[in-house]
Parts: structure tokens; C-alpha cells; sequence
């Protein structure tokens, strides 16, 4: 290339008010019949997911960090990711949790490069900042050069040049945290039946949480396809035929699915019966997928005892990032974190209760092996949303249908309706303006 | 039992037997053969798929575990009557074995495991690493896993571990 080439590039044109930078999502349209359509392209189009990011992930809503019991000294800390952002979890030496930002003030490198520890101060591994467990810059090296040289100009404030400090509230010994300034209190965003139920699932107030450990996969997925998942009964009463097979959930019992706030949170609540677990009748015998030949040899593998004394599972999910489980006596927190348009980390958090005694500790470990990696039921999951992503990429205009049970999103009693999917893009079109 | 290596002790049979006990064992699961992995286990065997991550904080939590040989027919069964998964070829390479204890009445055994994972329509990647821990003890000529702990080092699992590792 010559330097006569060069010279002829045009100047950029003059910035003006009126000119805006167009993203690709801007120019989409949502199919006509709105309430009951997906459109392929929101799973596929980067320009969309950076704008969810900044809508769901650092806009007025709470995300799940943590629990308390990860972090139960001073100085201890965990880290964690809200969307795509890495923040910090730590016990502060005041006995409060901070979340911070995992991004050095000075030159935005990864602080933090440890998933846990306890430390007194975190210091910077690439110009040794350092700051304290409130995230307050205490210091610096060479602030004031060396031999007369370099050094930091006399107005320079330490105390502009913290860490980036997340608004923080914890509820049952649950940690969330937003970049917002904006978001309304927890418990108004959670709004009154998830905040009763985030209550019920850590023990109302009675019991200390205690941690018993992390099953983590990377989905090659966007995030909101395992979001829909998880709010979904509909293809649980078909595509996993364990749960069906030992009744852990099926469609001849009471089950409510509940949009709240306008399709914001979701609740699934299904009841139990250990009398009807093994039975079957007319609504059973229609599915194909029931393996009525199919036993197990250790039964307390799907035998929950009724630890909430109201023989209910009660699974929701908490807009934008985790999903409260509750199967059988497998208690987990699924922590949803998106890492690109068509990647999504899933880590599941799974808990008891400090007083559990040797059987229910027993119970929730073997019970484990329904959920996660490689959880009996929850391979399926994994395994359809991987085989999704791929096709929904290959055809962005196709149009999904979710008319099952209807075109609203209002509560419904039974498994056999996508309302709460419908009801989740009511409240995302509402945000993102599609 | 601590991630740090322990010497090795003169066992060199053994040793030797422990390697054929592996690339059996590999060969079976490369094979989708489930009913010869299961007869590598004694009937009161413990076996254990776990993170490095919670192994390392001594957290009780497994990605898969068994407890006797009922509950590994049961995985078994799962895997083959309910579980809906991608059809895949796996290969499993072990070495690095080694003998930390050679006591007849309490053999304990390590190895490093690779696992190529092929999925239906793609190429091969590496899906997981990492150690198998082991307690094994002699059944009259041959010798069975009565624990083995699959440590691995993924901090996550690509998408879903469907088989035993």
C-alpha cells in the first residue's frame, strides 16, 4: 500500500447529535403473532446479547453471587460472575459481605485470580495496587516516584480509585448483588411469592445453610435457552422419563406453574406423594416414555423424605441468573452465566442444612445423581439445548412456537403449558423494547 | 487422601498387573461394554466422579457416585433405558500408574486418565482429565476396585458426562 492510498481515506465524518451507531438487534422485528413466538435470531445475534447483558446483567435487577457459608470469616472470599463480569465475594473484617468488581482501578487486569482463600487485602499481580476488603485503594507503589522521578501528580485521590463496589443484600444466607443504582430493593424485585419461597427453600429462618459442594458445565448454548428450560414442565412430563418412571414428578398430580411480576420470576410447584410415586393410570399410560420394566436397585435414590412438611417441590427461577432447585431432597441453586452469545457456564451450587443428620445428609448426596453433568435427568437437558443452539444459528428467521396451554401468561394448574415461557417474553420484549 | 504424589513403593508385579487392570478397564468403557466395567468393582465397592474443586476442599458433593455394585447396574440401567443423549465415541488413554501402597489387605493404586470424547457429527476433543484414586484388593487370582475415586481437573464439564469415567 502506498502513502497515496493512505492520504485518500476520507476524515471521519463530524460527530453529531443525531447520528447514532445502529446495532443489527435494532433493526429486528418480533414476529406478528407476538405472544406465542420465539424468533431463532435472539439465540444467535451478538449485537442482542450485549445489549441483554446491559439490560438483565448490569441493569436495575439482582443477580445470585453466593452464600454466606462460602465466605463465613473475615477476610474469606469467593468469586463469582454476574453476567459476563467477574466480581469478588468477600467477608468484610466489619462481619458484612462485599461484592466488588474483579477489575483492578487502574488498569482493568483480573485482580483476583483465585476461586477461594482468605486473604487481609487484595493486591493487584500486575502493579501491586493494593486494596482493602472493602475495596478502598490503600495504596500504590512508587506514589511517589523514585530518586525525584515519576511518580503520582499531587491531586491524585486515593480514595477515586477504589475497586468497584456492588450494592449487596442477603436473604436466608443467600448473597446477590447489582451494579444498579437504579434497582428497586431485593425484596420488591424478588416481589412477595419469590421472596416467601427463597425463605422457605434456605430453611425460613431456622436453619444455617451449609455447603456440600459444585457441579459446573459449559453448555454450548445461549443462555436463554436453558432459562426457557427451566421454566418449562411441559417437556418434563416427556423427555425425562426418569422423573416419570419413579413419579418424582408426573402429570396426574397437582402441579401450578406461576408467572410473577409480569413474567419476570417463575415458580413451578409440583406435590409429592410417596403412595402414588410407583402408580400408574390413564394419564400415565399415554406416555411412551414411561419405563414401567425399569427399577432400581437402590430405590432411596428417588425416596424423599418431606423435609418442608407440605409435600411440595417448589422450583422457580429468579430472573436474570439462578434457579432455586428443589428435587427431592436435592437442594441446589443453579447459577446461570452467560459467556457468549452461544455459550453459557451452568454452575449448581448444592446445599443442606448444618443440622442434618446422617440420613438426609445420605439422602441429598445419592440424590445428586439426578441433577447436574452427568445427572440422570438432567443429561437430557444439557444434551437437547446443545443440538438447539447449532440450528437456531443456521436458520436466525425461523420462528418457534410455544402455544401450549394457550397465547397468555397467566397461572396455570397443570404441567401441560408453556405460560411462564410466554410470560418470560412478555417481561424481555417490555425491557428490550422488541 | 491429599493430591500431593506419595513415593512410589517397590511393587513392580503389581505394578504391572495394575496397568492391565487399566487398559482393561479403558477398554471396556471405550467399548460402551458397561457390564464389564461393572465386574471390575468388588460388591461393596464406592466409586466416585468428582472436581478437583471440591475434592481439593474436601466437599462430599460428586458429579457420580455408587455405592456397591447395585448402584452402578443402576447407573447402568439409567444410561442405557431413560438417559437422552448425542451418540459419541469415547477412547480413554491411562497411564502414570503407580503403587503409593503395596499391603496386601489394602492396595492403593493411582493413575492419570485422558478422555477423547467424538461426538455424532464432529471431531474428537479432549473432554476430561484428570486421576483415578484407588483401594483395590485381590479376589482370588485377579484384582478388584474396591474404591476408586475419578479426580478431574476440568473445572467444568463440556456440556454433559454421560458415561462412567
Amino acid at each position: 500500500m502506498t502513502t497515496d492510498t493512505l492520504l485518500d481515506i476520507p476524515p471521519p465524518a463530524p460527530a453529531t447529535d443525531t447520528i447514532k451507531p445502529v446495532s443489527t438487534w435494532q433493526l429486528r422485528r418480533w414476529p406478528e403473532t407476538r405472544d406465542t413466538s420465539i424468533p431463532a435470531w435472539i439465540y444467535s445475534d451478538p449485537s442482542l446479547f450485549a445489549r441483554e447483558m446491559e439490560v438483565f446483567y448490569d441493569g436495575p435487577g439482582w443477580s445470585f453471587v453466593g452464600l454466606e457459608c462460602e465466605v463465613d470469616l473475615p477476610g474469606a472470599f469467593k468469586r463469582s460472575w454476574i453476567g459476563q463480569r467477574p466480581v469478588i465475594m468477600v467477608h468484610g473484617e466489619d462481619g458484612a459481605i462485599n461484592v466488588l468488581e474483579n477489575r483492578c482501578a487502574h488498569r482493568g487486569s483480573m485482580l483476583c485470580w483465585e476461586n477461594k482463600g482468605v486473604v487481609k487485602d487484595f493486591t493487584c499481580p500486575y502493579h501491586h495496587w493494593n486494596y482493602d476488603l472493602q475495596g478502598n485503594l490503600l495504596g500504590l507503589p512508587f506514589f511517589r516516584g523514585a530518586m525525584g522521578k515519576g511518580g503520582m501528580p499531587r491531586d491524585f485521590q486515593k480514595s477515586e480509585h477504589g475497586l468497584r463496589k456492588l450494592r449487596v443484600a442477603t436473604l436466608g444466607g443467600i448473597v446477590w448483588a447489582t451494579f444498579s443504582d437504579q434497582a428497586p430493593s431485593l425484596e420488591d424485585y424478588l416481589g412477595e411469592e419469590i421472596h416467601g419461597l427463597v425463605w422457605r427453600a434456605t430453611g425460613s429462618g431456622k436453619k444455617k445453610l451449609r455447603l456440600l459442594g459444585y457441579n459446573r458445565q459449559l453448555l454450548p448454548c445461549n443462555w436463554k435457552l436453558y432459562l426457557e428450560n427451566s421454566r418449562d414442565p411441559y417437556h418434563a412430563t416427556l423427555l425425562h422419563s426418569f422423573f416419570l418412571t419413579f413419579g418424582l414428578l408426573r402429570t396426574d398430580t397437582a402441579f401450578k406453574a406461576v408467572p410473577t411480576i409480569g413474567g419476570r420470576h417463575a415458580i413451578m410447584a409440583s406435590t409429592y406423594s410417596a403412595a402414588t410415586a410407583g402408580q400408574q393410570n390413564e394419564v400415565t399410560k399415554q406416555l411412551a416414555s414411561l419405563k414401567t420394566d425399569f427399577t432400581l436397585e437402590d430405590m432411596e435414590v428417588v425416596k424423599p423424605v418431606d423435609e418442608m412438611g407440605d409435600s411440595s417441590m417448589i422450583n422457580f427461577s429468579v430472573l436474570p441468573s439462578v434457579f432455586f432447585q428443589q428435587h427431592g431432597n436435592s437442594l441446589a441453586l443453579r447459577h446461570l452465566i452467560p459467556k457468549s452469545v452461544s455459550e453459557t457456564e451452568l454452575s449448581w451450587t448444592h446445599y443442606g442444612f448444618v443440622n442434618d443428620d446422617e440420613d438426609m445428609n445420605r439422602r441429598r448426596l445419592k440424590q445428586a445423581n439426578l441433577m447436574g453433568p452427568a445427572g440422570y435427568v438432567a443429561i437430557d437437558d444439557s444434551e437437547v439445548l446443545a443440538k438447539m443452539q447449532p440450528v437456531a444459528e443456521s436458520a436466525p428467521e425461523s420462528v418457534q412456537v410455544v402455544t401450549m396451554g394457550g397465547t397468555g401468561h397467566v397461572p396455570q394448574d397443570t404441567m401441560l403449558t408453556e405460560t411462564l415461557i410466554r410470560g418470560f417474553y412478555s417481561y424481555y420484549r417490555e425491557k428490550m423494547g422488541l | 487422601m491429599d493430591m500431593i504424589h506419595p513415593p512410589p513403593v517397590d511393587a513392580s508385579a503389581l505394578r504391572a498387573r495394575m496397568r492391565d487392570l487399566n487398559d482393561d478397564y479403558a477398554a471396556a468403557l471405550d467399548d460402551l461394554d458397561f457390564a464389564g466395567w461393572a465386574g471390575f468393582f468388588t460388591d461393596d465397592c464406592h466409586y466416585r466422579v468428582v472436581s478437583l474443586e471440591n475434592f481439593k476442599e474436601g466437599l462430599p458433593l460428586s458429579t457420580m457416585e455408587c455405592h456397591g455394585a447395585g448402584s452402578l447396574r443402576d447407573r447402568i440401567a439409567a444410561i442405557k433405558t431413560t438417559a437422552v443423549f448425542e451418540p459419541r465415541t469415547l477412547r480413554h488413554i491411562v497411564g502414570g500408574v503407580r503403587i503409593v501402597q503395596p499391603a496386601d489387605d489394602d492396595i492403593r493404586a493411582q493413575a492419570s486418565f485422558a478422555i477423547f470424547e467424538s461426538l455424532s457429527d464432529r471431531e474428537p476433543h479432549l473432554f476430561m482429565t484428570g486421576r483415578y484414586l484407588d483401594r483395590v484388593v485381590r479376589a482370588g487370582d485377579t484384582l478388584k476396585l474396591q474404591e476408586r475415586i475419578c479426580v478431574f481437573d476440568n473445572y467444568r464439564v463440556r456440556t454433559s458426562l454421560v458415561f462412567p469415567v
